[in-house]
């Protein structure tokens, strides 16, 4: 039997004054499964993700995160998703602690869950010694770890990251890469990543090319691949998006 | 979706937000001196040029530094109202309001929550600020001191709302000092902060109306009165309204479907 579908999206379209961020865009993501999405600058990734996270109210198309419509179950649905978003969105002086038990109470969770819930998801990072410490004194890939423990703490069913590895040195970058596959792969959550680093892809990703608006690909590597008639992924992405930059 | 929920999202909240100000000694110390040097530079200079005759609530003939007082206080939560306006529009350009947006809770709740946030940090500010009035002996009966709080409960919400609801219209850090010269001046001077509305009124009876309308100086007379144990019931009416259009407007402002959130996006 398949895993569960965790993210359902319909015959999505957006629009900005008249001009189309998104056209028909339709796919679905199961649990356990980790989804690149790959596009270049202005493919409309974060159009998709301002109308996953509700940002933006969806005009055509439905969007559904574990059975509930974002539009007409927008709590339960908001429930079931963790976000990193591209940009830190960290309280610089505050402590990771005092990030994390912010975020655990916009969720309704009381003290002692919160605090084993906080505990674990940095345990497993390796900065739980460091949770009285200030966003502030920590370097760009640990701020990334707090955030991405932050997303997990209310146990979502789905991962949202949007580009969260731009501007890390190359060790933290890998680390992260391996550490969200992992989480995918053991605790069966369903992870949709935008991306436009072709190195980030393991060979098991589902893979999801969006081009103005449009989606080019959607399938396994080895189904992108051969679609193109393509042995790397890189010559794969070149010719679906007709040479435009990631 | 429980009420514990509510309760704790509030509340963590409000918290973040005291705590924020506590924190920041700058933003603490400035936000008193600026009303102290009207009360200790302003008042007194102008103690000699205005004579005030005995208008209600006072009793007595007052000094002016008493009269500005409640104007004062006003000009605290008119400053802290469009300082948590700044921090929205600086926290949704850094990104951190989106955290508070993807939280399953309803928009208007978060936008409540940290309206509610904003009003107990000029409430403290307030609190201080005629804690070293009193020491200037500018003493207002005991009672005033706690009949007081709930009106400056509604004059913070009131004027946080409208903070909010211009938050929602400006989409850059830059074009906040417009805000600065449109709404924060022009809602001060034109108000019964400094000058009681019949004085105003000798001088020019168009701004005595623009005064009488303001919402902030229904607030300052709120307050004013609030502080000698009365209670004025048109000044309550007044602000109250004035908070719940501020207020729907600030949701509608918020809302995904309707309001700025709709705006030209990235890749």
């Amino acid at each position: 039997m398949k895993p569960a579908i965790a993210l359902s999206i319909e015959k999505l379209s957006f629009s900005y004054s008249g001009k189309k961020a998104l056209d028909q865009v339709s796919f679905n993501i199961r649990a356990g499964e980790c989804t690149l999405l790959l596009g270049p600058n202005g493919a409309g990734k974060s159009t998709l993700f301002s109308l996953i996270t509700r940002l933006y109210d969806t005009h055509e198309g439905r969007i559904e995160l574990c059975g509930f419509d974002i539009k007409q179950q927008t709590r339960q649905a908001l429930a079931k998703l963790g976000v990193v978003f591209q940009q830190t969105t960290l309280d610089m002086d505050l402590t990771v602690m005092q990030n994390l038990r912010y975020h655990t109470a916009l969720h309704g969770l009381g003290r002692k869950e919160a605090m084993q819930r906080i505990q674990q998801e940095l345990e497993r990072l390796n900065m739980f010694d460091r949770r009285f410490e200030k966003i502030r004194q920590l370097n760009g890939g640990h701020r990334r770890r707090v955030e991405i423990a932050r997303a997990l703490l209310h146990k979502p069913a789905l991962l949202l990251l949007d580009e969260p590895t731009v501007g890390l040195d190359v060790p933290s970058r890998l680390a992260i890469v391996d550490y969200v596959h992992q989480l995918a792969a053991d605790e069966k959550l369903a992870v949709l990543w935008a991306s436009h680093l072709i190195d980030e892809i393991y060979p098991d990703d589902h893979l999801i090319v969006l081009h103005k608006g449009q989606i080019k690909a959607n399938g396994t590597v080895d189904d992108v691949l051969k679609i193109t008639n393509t042995t790397l992924v890189k010559d794969a992405f070149y010719n679906l998006t007709q040479g435009d930059q990631a | 979706m429980n009420m514990m929920h509510y309760w704790r999202a509030m509340w963590g909240i409000i918290g973040r937000e005291l705590w924020r100000f506590v924190t920041q000694r700058e933003r603490f110390i400035s936000a008193l001196v600026r009303p102290l040097v009207w009360l200790f530079v302003f008042a007194a200079g102008f103690r000699a040029a205005l004579g005030l005759a005995i208008t209600p609530p006072y009793e007595t003939y007052i000094l002016y530094e008493v009269y500005i007082t409640p104007g004062l206080i006003g000009m605290i939560q008119l400053f802290n109202g469009m300082q948590s306006s700044l921090s929205m529009v600086y926290d949704r350009e850094m990104g951190s309001m989106r955290i508070l947006m993807v939280c399953p809770l309803p928009r208007w709740f978060l936008l409540l929550s940290k309206l509610l946030a904003g009003t107990g940090v000029s409430i403290l500010q307030v609190y201080v600020f005629l804690g070293i009035a009193w020491f200037y002996d500018i003493h207002a009966p005991w009672q005033g001191y706690l009949w007081v709080l709930p009106t400056l409960m509604l004059s913070g919400l009131m004027l946080g709302a409208l903070g909010l609801l211009l938050s929602s219209f400006i989409k850059q850090l830059e074009n906040f000092a417009g805000v600065m010269n449109f709404v924060i001046f022009p809602m001060f001077f034109m108000s019964t902060a400094l000058y009681p509305l019949w004085k105003m009124k000798e001088s020019s009876v168009l701004l005595s109306k623009l005064a009488q309308y303001n919402p902030f100086s229904q607030a300052v007379e709120l307050i004013r009165f609030a502080l000698y144990g009365q209670f004025n019931q048109h000044a309550f009416i007044y602000t109250l309204v004035a908070f719940l259009v501020f207020m729907a407007a600030a949701i509608i402002g918020y809302n995904p479907s309707k309001g700025m959130m709709v705006k030209k996006g990235g890749g």
